[in-house]
């Protein structure tokens, strides 16, 4: 055993918090050029990380279910958020520099928020589950407000502060009513505790409903997402993208693991509220995001719309609703990725694009650009050849496996609502006459562009072989 | 005979008056910050209380963390603040909205 003593540091969460100090020194004792070196290392890190959850066995002793638990569903969304994040890392290297924001501290942040967001993923206690919860988002508070010369990014900052830290209190006020009311911390002993009785009294109902409250902030689903298209228009763009792709798979992942591992027997109580939130959130997305013309508040909808889908799945609770969370949770991350991958290269007169009318035009000075926004335009609303469909595909089966039939027609409405606004872009591209043409210029980074054709590759063949993931996320246990 | 329920009485006073100190403040965003502490601070006395009833130390050891947890939260929050009123001049809450649509 004794040698054995150095396997601590490859328990992949701890390699990734004494890598992400090494990394934050790193940055620190560089003269030149911090910020992109940092940014490498960082990537680097996290390619390793990967590798280590890939390997981690059940049999280390963070596993031991008392504060963290290990399954497949647990690793696969790991995966996928250490993915998301190195993705949305290289994409926006450039533009920081474009910008000249050049702390080193910004992938140093992501670090740290990724790192809070395996731990989230994979907590099975509420303790760490709240510690998890903080970390990641005490590092994305101070990512929004980053650019500290303009004002939008300094409110950003303040907003997501004040709701944050709100729903911070929420969930924690939630977490003391369940602890009170059960006796224990631990999501098993708490699941242990709740099967002995036949329906939930009036505490434990109070308490789910904070913590449902506290999460749904989190996955910023309707009618708590008010924050969203704010703080996405107010932080720098590539921020915008870290908040769109990354800590949604987390937050997804853990009110998906906290309905089904301690409330698995009162699905009554919490689908409910599930239920609610993702019909408001289907719609809200749908209806509000056809009035706006800043891209990045149609995309915070969009996101809140997609949010309601996932929730559908969850709605499902059987190994279908799984399936099919990891299946969207997987294009959702893809999607984002190649559209941030174009937003973050596109200028207009010398300034990042943010206005969706500059996009008039395009498809006469850049086709292809115009022609990949259209095929993920196209899979976000869910058109077939392309992977959005199948993630709203084998969700709408998990609700009709479930005799969910009205949730899955309004799902289907929605989608369809949704629709509109997505074709409004392609439309705009091809049909909308620009008054003075070749203003827009496009320039990419090598490494953005291996990531911007690898995920619009994902896209279009994902037809050709989804069995790969199709079958990897039937097997997922949560 | 001060009781479990007196207890849990005091905390949901608290937390309730956290969260209307958030809602209800029209004039400076400190105010925040201070409701946000209160917050927390109920949430602690919910902990202990439960924690000394049902004779379990863990809550009282999420108590401590909570505490901690508070102070960071706290040094951000003061942080972001600084770089909004650097920015704008004023921490009133009426002026949060540039960003709207």
């Amino acid at each position: 055993m004794l040698n054995n003593i150095y396997n601590i540091f490859f328990i992949p969460e701890i390699f990734l918090a004494c890598s992400s100090f090494v990394c934050l020194l790193f940055g620190l004792f560089l003269k030149k050029n911090a910020f992109r070196q940092t940014s490498n290392l960082a990537v680097f890190v996290l390619l390793l990380t990967i590798l280590l959850v890939y390997n981690d066995s059940e049999s280390n002793f963070a596993n031991y279910k008392s504060l963290f638990s290990h399954s497949s569903f647990i690793n696969f969304f790991k995966i996928l958020a250490l993915l998301g994040s190195i993705a949305s890392i290289i994409i926006s290297k450039d533009y920081f520099l474009g910008i000249k924001l050049k702390n080193f501290e910004i992938p140093v942040l992501f670090l740290f928020s990724t790192l809070g967001m395996m731990l989230m993923i994979a907590s099975n206690n509420l303790m760490s589950m709240y510690l998890a919860i903080e970390l990641q988002s005490l590092s994305l508070y101070v990512a929004a407000a980053i650019k500290r010369d303009s004002i939008s990014s300094a409110e950003s900052g303040v907003k997501y502060f004040i709701l944050g830290a709100l729903s911070s209190g929420i969930l924690l006020y939630g977490f003391s009513l369940i602890y009170g009311f059960t006796g224990s911390m631990n999501f098993d002993d708490i699941s242990f505790y709740l099967s002995k009785y036949d329906n939930l009294n009036l505490g434990l109902i109070f308490g789910l409903v904070f913590v449902m409250v506290g999460l749904a902030f989190k996955v910023s689903a309707v009618p708590f997402h008010m924050w969203t298209p704010d703080v996405y228009e107010g932080a720098p763009n590539s921020i915008t993208g870290f908040f769109a792709i990354v800590p949604k798979i987390a937050a997804v992942a853990l009110i998906y693991r906290f309905c089904l591992v301690p409330f698995e027997n009162f699905y009554l109580e919490w689908s409910q509220i599930i239920l609610f939130l993702s019909i408001a959130s289907m719609f809200l997305g749908a209806i509000a995001a056809i009035a706006q013309s800043n891209i990045k508040r149609l995309l915070a909808y969009s996101s809140i719309g997609h949010i309601g889908y996932i929730l559908i799945a969850l709605v499902a609770a059987n190994d279908d609703g799984i399936k099919a969370a990891s299946i969207y949770m997987f294009s959702y991350m893809i999607m984002n990725v190649a559209i941030f991958a174009i937003l973050l290269s596109l200028k207009v007169k010398n300034e990042y694009l943010i206005n969706i009318s500059d996009l008039k035009g395009l498809s006469k000075s850049n086709p292809i650009v115009s022609l990949s926004i259209s095929i993920i335009m196209l899979s976000m609303a869910g058109i077939p050849p392309f992977i959005g469909f199948f993630g709203k595909f084998y969700v709408f089966i998990a609700a009709i496996e479930q005799e969910l039939y009205v949730l899955s027609v309004l799902g289907v409405l929605a989608s369809v609502i949704s629709a509109f606004y997505y074709l409004r872009i392609i439309k705009i591209m091809y049909f909308d006459e620009s008054k003075s043409e070749g203003i827009i210029n496009f320039q990419i980074s090598f490494q953005s562009k291996i990531i911007l054709s690898l995920s619009l590759f994902l896209i279009i063949c994902f037809i050709f072989y989804p069995s790969l993931l199709i079958n990897i996320s039937a097997s997922l246990t949560i | 005979m001060i009781t479990l329920e007196h207890y849990l009485f005091l905390g949901a006073i608290i937390f309730t008056l956290g969260v209307l100190g958030i809602f209800l403040n029209k004039k400076n965003l400190i105010i925040i910050l201070m409701s946000i502490e209160l917050i927390l601070l109920s949430v602690n006395i919910n902990f202990i209380a439960f924690s000394a009833y049902i004779n379990d130390i863990s809550g009282q050891i999420f108590a401590m963390l909570t505490l901690t947890v508070a102070a960071a939260e706290a040094a951000i929050g003061l942080a972001i603040l600084v770089v909004f009123f650097r920015n704008l001049g004023s921490i009133e809450v009426n002026k949060i909205n540039q960003l709207k649509g």
